[in-house]
């Protein structure tokens, strides 16, 4: 029980945290911990857990055991809303985009909580060109790419000022071209400060951007360490059959 | 030779006079009966068999403040204000235990409606003394017009218009479309859904509370008032579809036509059976109603562009 007030590091602390879904344990006692300013990837083989987790952490599901701490308080029972609001931000696996709204429109259903009425316009604009989207802003979102997608969600993500960005699959559909433009973008907005987490599978996307990387096995982690460490690993090696 | 050209073009005049009167009276009719009801079911997806009720306990809170000596106006704006008030309890305490649960909440919400018209009946009897229809009559040719009805179709308009205004270019507006096109993303944009939710049906019950206040000058105000707008409340969402903004106006438009025809052709009875006539057809031909109809044109791949 060492529950320390005074100004810490750590900005997300699980603390042996449950999920159990009828009979299946997604998530099995999971302690992880995430420094701020640390740009931190989450891998393992399907089934892991890794999704369960951003869920657990943005309240869209309850842990059956364990505590989640975010900047210092214990946010198991905040819903979801007031997670977003005290920056926590989340781009989805499956692109949470409003595909019926145009691009300006979901900018502006994300900004509205963050950003006032007067400098929406302004705002809106500078955050797609943060991600490269300022030119389709009158498009219909479900036009878009499957990566201008991803990226329209980051940029919404972004309208919170988020202290932590949690990413699932950033990379997922993308060619080289824009995979190499998703590096690029997670490493300037953490170089500005954001705390980031991301779920990837492509391993190269994890080696051109992470420092560190936790490896998570039958929901639980298996290893933690650079990305060099896991990659000498052999155990690590063991568990994913599916490496390249 | 003026005088004989004036006396063929006035009884003509009179006849396109009185279709537009008869209209405009079918028009507001089937928007004010609905709007409540189209609000918390295409913005919520609940079916909220209450509405009648709601709109009896606007009629009842009117009559009630206006022969307490509120100006009528303002009694009716009392009314939906009240009316609101006790939708947003209602959410709190029992729809909001049922999202996702279409047939267990048109169950609770029906019993809902039972408890009040029910209730009204012991507490005040069969009837009471309504209110005399303001503003009186004119005349052309020779039938005599209500100068009430005329109002209320401009209602009905203004009502349509800020719903308008309200859902696209407030902030509120935004959150709501988020919510019901995906709670899920809206949460973790930081939209208190729950809260919009409520908001939503307090609204909706607030649309029911007015209309019910804005008809109480026209009919007899009894515990059974909200059965009166029930078909044409329902036919109105059925044939609108789930966007308020486009379906209603347009289904009401096109109701309100069938029904002005009929009811002056063959009487009230026959109007009432082409309502329902439509509306099978309506939902035959277009399941999702006509602002499926128009979802589905406009977005339209950009393609047919």
């Amino acid at each position: 029980m060492a529950a320390i007030a005074s100004p810490q590091p750590t900005l997300l602390a699980l603390d042996r945290i449950a999920k159990q879904f009828g009979g299946v344990r997604a998530v099995d006692g999971l302690t992880l911990t995430v420094d701020r300013g640390e740009l931190r990837c989450l891998i393992g083989p399907n089934g892991a857990g890794k999704s369960t987790i951003f869920k657990l952490i943005m309240g869209a599901e309850q842990p059956t055991a364990g505590t989640i701490r975010f900047d210092g308080r214990v946010i198991n029972r905040w819903p979801t809303w007031r997670r977003a609001r005290e920056g926590l931000s989340i781009k989805m696996q499956i692109p949470g985009v409003y595909p019926e709204l145009t691009v300006r429109d979901n900018m502006r259903v994300a900004a509205q909580n963050h950003i006032p009425m007067g400098s929406m316009e302004d705002e809106t604009y500078r955050l797609l060109a943060r991600v490269g989207l300022e030119h389709a802003g009158e498009e219909l979102t479900k036009n878009l790419s499957h990566g201008q997608q991803q990226w329209l969600e980051i940029g919404m993500a972004l309208s919170a000022s988020p202290q932590m960005l949690l990413l699932d699959e950033p990379t997922a559909g993308m060619g080289p071209g824009e995979t190499e433009e998703t590096a690029r973008l997670v490493q300037s907005l953490n170089a500005e400060g954001t705390t980031i987490v991301v779920i990837e599978h492509d391993m190269a996307f994890v080696r051109r951007v992470a420092r560190n990387v936790t490896v998570l096995h039958l929901g639980r982690v298996f290893a933690e360490g650079t990305i060099a460490e896991i990659e000498a690993n052999e155990r690590v090696t063991d568990i994913y059959l599916g490496r390249t | 030779m003026l005088a004989r050209i004036a006396s063929e073009v006035r009884p003509v005049l009179d006849g396109v006079f009185n279709a537009f009167y008869q209209y405009q009276d079918s028009f507001a009719f089937l928007v004010l009966s609905a709007i409540g009801l189209a609000v918390i079911f295409g913005m919520m997806g609940v079916i909220n068999l209450a509405h009648g009720e709601l709109m009896m306990l606007g009629a009842y809170i009117t009559v009630g403040a206006a022969r307490s000596g509120v100006p009528l106006p303002l009694a009716m704006l009392v009314a939906g204000a009240a009316v609101g008030l006790i939708g947003a309890i209602m959410e709190v305490l029992i729809v909001r235990r049922l999202y996702g649960r279409l047939l267990d909440s048109v169950a609770a919400t029906w019993a809902v409606g039972l408890i009040l018209s029910q209730g009204m009946l012991i507490l005040t009897g069969p009837s009471i003394q309504g209110v005399a229809s303001p503003l009186g009559s004119f005349r052309v040719g020779n039938t005599s017009y209500s100068w009430y009805r005329l109002l209320l179709g401009a209602v009905a308009l203004a009502l349509l218009v800020a719903l308008y205004l309200l859902f696209m270019r407030t902030r509120f507006g935004l959150r709501a479309r988020a919510t019901i096109q995906n709670p899920e993303i809206a949460r973790a944009l930081g939209v208190d859904t729950a809260r919009m939710y409520t908001v939503t049906f307090a609204l909706g019950s607030a649309l029911a509370g007015l209309a019910g206040g804005l008809y109480a000058p026209t009919a007899t105000v009894v515990p059974f008032f909200g059965t009166n707008f029930m078909v044409e409340a329902f036919v109105t969402v059925i044939v609108g579809g789930a966007n308020v903004l486009v379906g209603s106006p347009l289904a009401a438009a096109l109701l309100g036509a069938i029904n002005a025809f009929l009811a002056q052709t063959w009487g009230l009875y026959i109007a009432r059976v082409g309502l329902l006539v439509t509306t099978i057809i309506v939902i035959r031909v277009l399941p999702r109603g006509m602002s499926g109809l128009v979802d589905r044109w406009r977005l339209r791949p950009t393609g047919a562009r």
